[in-house]
């Protein structure tokens, strides 16, 4: 990689940056506004959350030191260095580098960044959260990682761009949802658990731990930690379309997977109760599990779905 | 050398008012609300928020914490316990934020205008920007209230908290008076 690759990626990382700004930001709106469908309301102008991002960055922001505030910039700088590396279509900012191992560390990086920020401003429901979400992170992240190990093993290549390429080569017959479908619904099942979405919203929680780990935030921090909602929504829903759902050659294709699916888990949400954090890790450790590691010896013992 | 500096000062002054309307309009649309609901005027607000006046559509919604929060609302009477309580949460709010009582109990004291243990009028203790009359007020009323407040933040007439910041000696003798004593307690770092 010489000088001009890396300047040619970094430009094409902060436009797949800016992108996924726009793009996440109008379609969670959007999303309200179809949840207040469903709840017989009219519901908040699409642009709603633009509004909410950009009132939070004008407020004023109180610190509780510079744990607190490093924190809060490690986590957005983490997550946002994570959506540069997402393949959206065909368009990659570097390409050879999008290995699915890339996601897992760095997006560990942000996540540690919030919880270390969450902790620094000392109330104790911060904890809690903190410590509910790291819980359920060991919940979705192993049937997810047997999952997607599985698909590695079987298409022998770790970089989600080759993994989308590889389900492009017939159509609808070679996308992993249809080759993988056990794999598929645990997936889901999974990405629910990365959204935050309602069985497993434990560490969210409004009723009960006020919010969790944004139990502190206020003015400019909680609009940081607006920002890195919608890019840490951009790059699970991201990951998904690109692994099972074969990722999209057109603009249109694209967009209806991912709507699709962002919608989908929206509304879901909408239908369920809350679960406890055992109760998570219980159902993570149940069914999921179960389901993934029959997927993986179907890949590997029988050769279906390669 | 003083006509460039006064130019500069007024381009200044011109870039912030700017500044300022960009901020109130965006203020002004998204409202979150803490409430704190301890009077019975809370009972309306189920109504104004669900899908009969649904006060999603100006961009309102609830919110956990007071750090969170933009609007507190006052829903009915205040003891003298509570206002402890509600003066702690408005503190805690990050500024601008703003103050909506409910019903005529804030104002000057409505049926508990002889209770001993009551509090009679709030804007002693702390800046009120919109009254909603009635009691307790109808949904069409609070959702009335909440449409003067947008006003008021666009025309810049909603300004509690720089009022709150500016008599905040009055403010605070009056807290002292009415509680004996203000007393924060912070078990981390005590």
């Amino acid at each position: 990689m010489n000088m001009n690759q890396v300047f040619l990626g970094t430009l094409t990382g902060l436009i797949i940056l800016v992108f996924a700004f726009f793009w996440q930001t109008t379609l969670s709106g959007v999303t309200r506004k179809i949840v207040a469908r469903f709840h017989k309301r009219y519901g908040p102008k699409f642009y709603q959350e633009f509004r909410d991002i950009f009132k939070l960055l004008t407020k004023t922001g109180i610190s509780h030191g510079w744990v607190y505030n490093f924190g809060v910039m490690m986590a957005l700088g983490g997550i946002m260095g994570t959506a540069m590396f997402m393949p959206v279509m065909q368009f990659a900012a570097f390409p050879g580098l999008d290995n699915i191992f890339i996601y897992v560390y760095l997006f560990a990086v942000g996540m540690l960044g919030m919880a270390m920020s969450a902790v620094g401003s000392g109330n104790p429901l911060a904890g809690i959260g903190v410590m509910r979400a790291l819980t359920q992170m060991v919940g979705y992240e192993v049937p997810f990682m047997v999952v997607v190990l599985a698909m590695v093993y079987g298409h022998g290549t770790a970089s989600v761009s080759e993994l989308a390429a590889v389900q492009q080569t017939a159509g609808l017959a070679t996308w992993n949802i249809v080759k993988m479908p056990i794999g598929t619904l645990v997936g889901f099942i999974c990405l629910l658990g990365m959204l935050g979405k309602k069985p497993f919203e434990t560490f969210i929680a409004p009723a009960e731990i006020a919010s969790g780990p944004m139990v502190e935030y206020g003015g400019k921090q909680l609009g940081m930690l607006m920002l890195l909602h919608e890019f840490s929504i951009f790059i699970e829903v991201s990951l998904f379309v690109n692994l099972f759902l074969g990722g999209a050659v057109t603009v249109v294709g694209y967009a209806i997977k991912y709507v699709g699916v962002f919608v989908l888990a929206s509304l879901i949400s909408q239908a369920l109760g809350r679960f406890k954090i055992d109760q998570v890790i219980k159902y993570f450790y149940r069914w999921p599990i179960a389901l993934a590691l029959v997927q993986a010896l179907i890949v590997i013992f029988l050769g279906w779905g390669v | 050398m003083s006509e460039t500096m006064d130019m500069i000062v007024e381009k200044d002054k011109k870039l912030k008012e700017g500044w300022e309307g960009i901020s109130r309009f965006f203020r002004a649309n998204s409202l979150w609300m803490l409430m704190y609901c301890t009077g019975c005027c809370a009972i309306e607000l189920p109504q104004a928020m669900t899908s009969r006046y649904d006060m999603e559509r100006l961009g309102m919604g609830p919110m956990a914490t007071p750090r969170q929060a933009d609007v507190l609302l006052v829903t009915g009477y205040l003891s003298v316990k509570t206002l402890r309580r509600v003066i702690y949460a408005y503190e805690q709010m990050s500024t601008p934020k703003y103050l909506v009582a409910f019903g005529p109990c804030p104002i000057n004291g409505g049926i508990y205008y002889d209770a001993y243990a009551v509090i009679n009028r709030l804007d002693q203790y702390l800046p009120v920007d919109v009254y909603i009359a009635g009691c307790m007020p109808k949904p069409e009323a609070v959702m009335n209230g909440f449409q003067d407040l947008i006003d008021g933040i666009k025309n810049k007439t909603a300004d509690g908290w720089k009022r709150y910041r500016d008599n905040y000696e009055w403010y605070k003798k009056n807290q002292v008076e009415s509680l004996g004593e203000l007393r924060i307690k912070d078990e981390f770092h005590e």
